[in-house]
């Protein structure tokens, strides 16, 4: 039935907007939107068709088609699924209008699509580069742009077997032991090109000068690189009116590696591993969301355990993300490293658990297209039931009597750093950051994938969208997490835990996917195109730690630099997704 | 219920002293029983379990957590020793695990019989990078022969990364008699496989004797 809906809303689509047309390629869905009409297109699909929450903006290349392509999905904010749309440029002269005016939260993924794919975008307030730094030398995301030491288009290399001709790493770089520049590199003479165009970025004041009847200059300041309390190699540079925050730039890149472009070097099953290293707390569900999308393009599905193995491990996994988000929040508010440890102790036994079934504690590499690694060994299943049973809620408890009233964690936390429901939807705020805001959105509920819609729970929401509240909604997601856990623990059958032959070398048939989940910090979602081949012909990370900084800027105006650093605790970032 | 400034912090403070004061009453609980808390199996199995209380940190290297077995750190080769006191490599160079190697650290030189022209199972050698494995272990898990297995030995730290990380076949060989004694429950179920395959393949060799 509500695919008959889906197909009506979709001709009523095509009535308002007749310029746009089906993409008809084989295995991709979604409309195709001439660049001219593509705000007032975004703007209707907002104001009258409820499409409220743009969620990714990603760039593809498709070189062989010469054409540079930029893919949008669109959800409501009341849940449902994706409705998707492209726009397609020539690659010789790829200009897109920006939709920063219309969904702010565009911001910073437009500027990553310049960035990594060359993709222009007119009329952006900002439009430089973001994860690279100011000077890097073409569009690495580009099919013809080709890494240092390259090797081959993709993985497996010809030159490991049966040759066996072994290179050491290192031996490749001129670097060599990262001792020499390169020749004609003078450190002395170097300045740094970037810099100017980032103290650019903060001057764009809304009034040149200070408003209080002292005469002032307004100063820009650098937090960071690292400091802001070591969230990772991060950086902000505010400008400031006295100790207030007048305007303020995430600078971020420090930990780009192209994890990308390393993808679609990968093989489809390489990629499992690589995505622990995303938002390394959280490998259990960034594995999840991989697998989802690539489950997707081939169309299988996981035997019934493996199902509720999947859930089980993420929401353990949810649980400490949750448990070190709000140990280092308090630690950015001034409560050095106690209550950390006291949530790191609960964060130890879950990570032994993980350590038992998948061999790693943090890089856990325990999905599998169409199952999972290995079934729980001995034992493990009755150590998570008497976590979870006897354990953890009591010790969430403790953690809420030792937080939750203490006067000064209130004084410093209540009314700073708000976020309101619409200013969280316009610029794709998700997770906890959304839900503490005020907007019931959890794509578990949402758009339930996996066996979610089995399982009663309620999805936590707060309405003031401050510090407090980001914290309090940490706690009522651990509560709920248990509860779900409580109904796997009854109810997970017996059975295998892979459907098919484990192999090493999927077949994936030539389409499009986006999987997403609900991760602990919020909607991560993998866009992955295949074209048959045995590597990813794009694989797109939606980053939530990367796309809840767009909404940085929004918080933190207005309010005391040292709140600041407990504005971004709040939001929970992790530089391994963030910079990727 | 009367609410004052600062019972919020006093709350908090008290779930702090519990803490302080459990790693002592723990401690006198176990010494009143006689029993060692730390520098003692029992005692680090005590603290890493869900009935810890009070401290749950280990003093290694003094200490070290035991790791479950399923635990991977850098892969190695197994070899068996045949009848005649010989080392015989499990591996047959077939070259899935440098295939499906994530951060492509395998490498295998696979050789010819000079006689026959055709390649001898045995790999000639086999290299990995350790600075580059991501101890991710899919190689052990796609293993056709159960030739490369994940490691427990996590302490490899060297004073030259430049000469010594690189792992040729010597280095990374170990008896399968080691292989069983950190994976038992894995080991003796590929032992039971093998055997099921074997007599499998005895009886159809049976059978069709019989038909003949």
């Amino acid at each position: 039935m509500s695919e008959e809906v889906l197909v009506e809303q979709k001709t009523e689509l095509e009535e308002r907007f007749p310029e746009i047309s089906r993409d008809e390629r084989k295995g991709y869905a979604g409309f195709i939107v001439p660049a001219e009409k593509l705000v007032e297109f975004a703007t209707g699909l907002r104001d009258e068709f409820g499409y409220d929450f743009l969620s990714s903006v990603t760039g593809v290349d498709y070189l062989p088609e010469e054409k540079l392509e930029v893919v949008y999905h669109a959800y409501k904010t009341t849940g449902g699924s994706e409705l998707v749309y492209k726009v397609q440029v020539p690659r010789d002269n790829p200009v897109v209008p920006s939709l920063t005016p219309v969904f702010p939260g565009a911001n910073l993924q437009e500027r990553e699509a310049w960035d990594l794919v060359g993709i222009r975008f007119d009329g952006h307030p900002n439009l430089k580069r973001v994860l690279t730094w100011e000077g890097f030398e073409g569009h690495p995301l580009q099919k013809d742009w080709q890494e240092p030491f390259y090797e081959e288009d993709g993985k497996p290399f010809k030159s490991r077997w049966p040759g066996g001709d072994v290179i050491r790493s290192e031996d490749n770089n001129p670097f060599n032991k990262n001792v020499d520049y390169p020749e004609g590199f003078d450190p002395a003479l170097w300045e740094p090109v970037g810099e100017s165009a980032v103290y650019a970025g903060v001057g764009r004041l809304d009034h040149a000068v200070s408003e209080t009847a002292l005469s002032t200059d307004q100063i820009v300041v650098n937090l960071g690189p690292q400091h802001p309390s070591t969230h990772g190699v991060f950086r902000m540079v505010v400008r400031l009116e006295g100790e207030t925050v007048v305007d303020l730039e995430p600078v971020m890149g420090y930990l780009h590696r192209n994890h990308e472009k390393i993808g679609e070097r990968n093989t489809f099953l390489m990629n499992i591993p690589f995505t622990d290293r995303l938002d390394y707390f959280n490998s259990m569900s960034n594995n999840f969301g991989y697998v989802l999308a690539v489950e997707k393009l081939m169309g299988t599905k996981p035997p019934e355990r493996a199902e509720y193995l999947r859930v089980m491990m993420a929401e353990l996994t949810r649980i400490v993300n949750h448990l070190a988000a709000i140990g280092f929040l308090l630690n950015d508010l001034g409560a050095f490293f106690t209550p950390l440890l006291y949530a790191f102790e609960e964060r130890e036994l879950i990570l032994d658990i993980f350590e038992a079934v998948s061999g790693s504690r943090m890089m856990c590499n325990y999905y599998r297209f169409a199952g999972m690694a290995r079934d729980l060994p001995d034992g493990v299943f009755e150590q998570v039931k008497s976590l979870v049973l006897d354990r953890l809620p009591a010790k969430i408890d403790d953690l809420d009597t030792f937080l939750t009233n203490n006067e000064i964690i209130r004084a410093r936390s209540i009314g700073v750093g708000v976020l309101t429901a619409e200013d969280a939807i316009a610029h794709s705020a998700v997770g906890p950051v959304l839900r503490a805001s005020g907007v019931p959105y959890d794509v578990r509920r949402a758009d339930p994938y996996g066996i979610y819609n089995r399982f009663e729970f309620d999805v936590a929401v707060r309405y003031h969208g401050d510090i407090y509240d980001r914290y309090l909604i940490r706690l009522d997601e651990i509560r709920q997490s248990i509860r779900i856990l409580e109904q796997v623990i009854r109810d997970i059958p017996e059975g295998p835990i892979q459907e098919g032959k484990p192999q090493y070398q999927v077949r994936v048939p030539a389409g499009e996917a986006y999987g997403r989940v609900e991760g602990p910090k919020g909607e991560l979602g993998f866009y992955v195109v295949s074209n048959g081949k045995p590597n990813p012909w794009r694989y797109h990370v939606r980053a939530p730690s990367f796309i809840n900084l767009t909404a940085l800027g929004v918080m933190g105006k207005n309010y005391k630099i040292a709140d600041v650093v407990s504005i971004l605790g709040s939001i929970d970032i992790v530089l391994g997704e963030t910079d990727r | 219920m009367t609410d004052f400034y600062g019972k919020g912090l006093l709350k908090g403070l008290g779930i702090t002293f519990k803490h302080f004061m459990n790693t002592y009453l723990e401690d006198i609980r176990w010494l009143s029983r006689g029993k060692r808390r730390y520098f003692t199996e029992e005692g680090i199995e005590n603290r890493k379990s869900i009935e810890a209380r009070g401290i749950f940190t280990v003093q290694y290297p003094d200490e070290k957590l035991p790791v479950p077995e399923e635990f991977r750190f850098i892969p190695f080769l197994i070899y068996e020793v045949n009848g005649d006191g010989e080392k015989q490599d499990r591996c047959t160079s077939c070259g899935i695990c440098a295939k499906v190697c994530p951060p492509q650290c395998i490498w295998i030189e696979r050789t010819n019989d000079p006689d026959t022209g055709r390649p001898v199972p045995e790999p000639k050698e086999f290299y990995i990078d350790v600075d580059i494995c991501m101890n991710c272990g899919l190689c052990a898990e796609f293993c056709p022969f159960d030739a490369i297995k994940m490691d427990h030995d996590y302490e490899i730290s060297v004073y030259d990364r430049l000469e010594k990380n690189i792992y040729n076949k010597e280095r990374l060989s170990r008896p399968v008699e080691y292989y069983a004694s950190i994976r038992p429950t894995n080991y003796n179920r590929e032992e039971a496989a093998r055997a099921e395959a074997e007599a499998k393949k005895a009886a159809r060799k049976a059978a069709r004797k019989t038909e003949e």
